[in-house]
């Protein structure tokens, strides 16, 4: 069998959640291409010919796929399809966006965030915000599908995959690119911090995050927020942690002021250890927390600070 | 310009949801039902666009049986004009909810149609990019916001570690993400209104679609539960623990 999967990256940097999805397509099985489509990207393409278990690395380098616009990348893929029975992407922003489009070109359905292979038809997925746990078979013969990342191992990279490069050029002319405004950061990516720390609406506002700022800084931690404190304005969208937002599994979760609604933890129950911190010891967040302290949060992140 | 909002009845967002004992499905019996809450936010953003002039007719529209005209009469009291529901037992797949969609926007030719990024029951995030391949539209997903500018239409989307600008040629499809409105509650002098409002019902049959299923569910469990830890007495204590016992800091 042969797999197709789409790497995720930004034209400078191969995304490490594409080492994630290649394992899925190892527990698939079969001959592995990994499809490079962006525009100025050698440094992505030196990476993914690295990356373990890959064989070949296909590579669209043009400006019609700079900013990944699925128009044109669903086209490029679908003209690829043929020598493959699965493609994969990772469930990221930009996989969800071009996947579902590439399965309707092909007319067939799509498989999305898968968080284990049982077969090479057969995927078990998330639904309900995780409050339910599907198993799917795709009656397909060619099968597209979207990886969530936290049920799936990075593979290593000391691997050497044959370069390809294709002259096709896909431009749908249908849109364009007008701009992008990027939360710069010294943090780590939210989806790739190995420790997050989350604010809910206990934070009381969007100043408050800054006590959060203290302790990312001394265990390398990226910053989240609950979906209540978005909806409350405190911080921006891409901070989200949740069913509609980012799924994390980070080594370490601190929930700040988070009550747990099921959204949420549909975000986060994956973390390894799960610490909480909260005054009101009703709290959903406990039951799911290895560590809780019941404390004002106001009294509890200073001293936490403090004894890192 | 017209708009055609899909919409979809799902499960209350509140409700958490049960799993049968035999574990073929989740159980739905008696359980409370409403739009969608990222479907609700389309069918705002469509009156929105109409207050704002730009927008001339809102079609709701969704797919399912009879039940799902609860929530078409919800759209039309939040300010859609007319809609449709198109009959059917079957819980179809993503692909052949965009396939039916499709006809419709042949028969309507709207310029925009507006849908939720994602159900909350299915959690898939595909129905409206599908429908912009198969229409050949192109697609301004997780919208946070929608300005149209002549034959066109800048969305600015929610993509990871930040927002993202896009230009799409009219006609056009849009999902929206959370942040793109706060929907609005209707009025009770709207839901009486929206009693009188045109529903036109077609069966999904006459559509002439093969709506085979392309995927089976074998099985649905409940999700492994995660025991609840300890409540620590101080700082120190959690300090001391997580370094010893998780070690997770060092």
């Amino acid at each position: 069998m042969s797999i197709l999967v789409i790497a995720e990256h930004d034209n400078s940097a191969l995304k490490a959640e594409t080492l994630k999805t290649v394992n899925a397509a190892q527990k698939i099985g079969g001959d592995i291409t990994l499809l490079v489509a962006g525009f100025d990207c050698q440094n992505v393409v030196d990476a993914a010919s690295k990356v373990n278990g890959v064989s070949k690395v296909l590579v669209a380098d043009n400006a019609a796929y700079e900013y990944q616009l699925a128009e044109n990348v669903s086209l490029l893929i679908t003209e690829l399809a043929a020598d493959y029975e699965h493609i994969l992407a990772t469930a990221l922003t930009t996989g969800k966006n071009f996947m579902p489009r590439v399965a309707a070109i092909l007319d067939v359905a799509q498989i999305s965030d898968i968080i284990a292979v049982e077969s090479s038809d057969t995927f078990v997925r998330p639904i309900y915000a995780g409050n339910a746990i599907a198993t799917v078979q795709s009656l397909d013969s060619k099968k597209v599908i979207t990886v969530r990342t936290t049920g799936f191992d990075a593979v290593a990279t000391d691997g050497n995959a044959e370069i390809i490069n294709l002259d096709t050029v896909t431009d749908a002319g249908i849109s364009s690119h007008v701009s992008d405004e990027f939360t710069v950061s010294e943090r780590p990516d939210l989806g790739a911090a190995s420790v997050v720390i989350s604010g809910g609406r206990g934070m009381q506002n969007g100043d408050n995050f800054k006590l959060l700022d203290g302790i990312a800084d001394k265990l390398g931690a990226a910053i989240g927020a609950s979906r209540a404190a978005v909806d409350a304005g405190f911080v921006p969208n891409d901070m989200q942690v949740g069913q509609t937002g980012k799924i994390v599994a980070p080594d370490l979760y601190i929930a700040v002021g988070i009550s747990g609604a099921i959204q949420h933890l549909a975000g986060m129950k994956d973390s390894k250890v799960i610490v909480a911190i909260n005054k009101d010891p009703e709290a959903p967040i406990f039951q799911v927390a290895d560590y809780g302290i019941v404390a004002d949060l106001f009294d509890a992140l200073p001293e936490l600070e403090s004894k890192l | 310009m017209k708009v055609l909002v899909p919409i979809k009845r799902v499960i209350d967002y509140n409700v958490k949801v049960r799993v049968k004992p035999d574990h073929s499905n989740v159980d739905l019996a008696n359980t409370k039902m409403a739009i969608n809450p990222f479907c609700e936010i389309a069918v705002e953003e469509a009156v929105r666009l109409k207050e704002a002039g730009v927008v001339t007719e809102i079609i709701a529209i969704s797919i399912g049986d009879k039940s799902c005209q609860e929530q078409l009469r919800t759209a039309l009291a939040l300010g859609a004009d007319r809609a449709i529901q198109i009959d059917t037992d079957e819980s179809l797949d993503a692909l052949n909810i965009a396939k039916l969609l499709q006809k419709v926007v042949e028969e309507e030719q709207p310029q925009l149609v507006i849908l939720g990024k994602q159900s909350i029951d299915s959690d898939n995030n595909q129905t409206g990019q599908m429908l912009a391949a198969l229409t050949g539209m192109p697609q301004g997903t997780f919208a946070s916001v929608v300005k149209v500018d002549g034959d066109k239409v800048n969305v600015t989307r929610e993509v990871d570690g930040g927002l993202q600008t896009v230009a799409l040629n009219l006609p056009a499809i849009v999902t929206t993400d959370l942040r793109l409105n706060e929907p609005r509650y209707a009025s009770l002098p709207n839901i009486m209104k929206a009693k009188r409002k045109p529903l036109a019902v077609k069966p999904a049959a006459d559509f002439g679609l093969n709506l085979t299923a392309r995927t089976k569910l074998l099985k649905v469990t409940p999700p492994a539960e995660r025991q609840a830890g300890i409540v620590v007495e101080s700082i120190d204590e959690l300090v001391e623990k997580l370094k010893n016992e998780a070690k997770v800091i060092s």
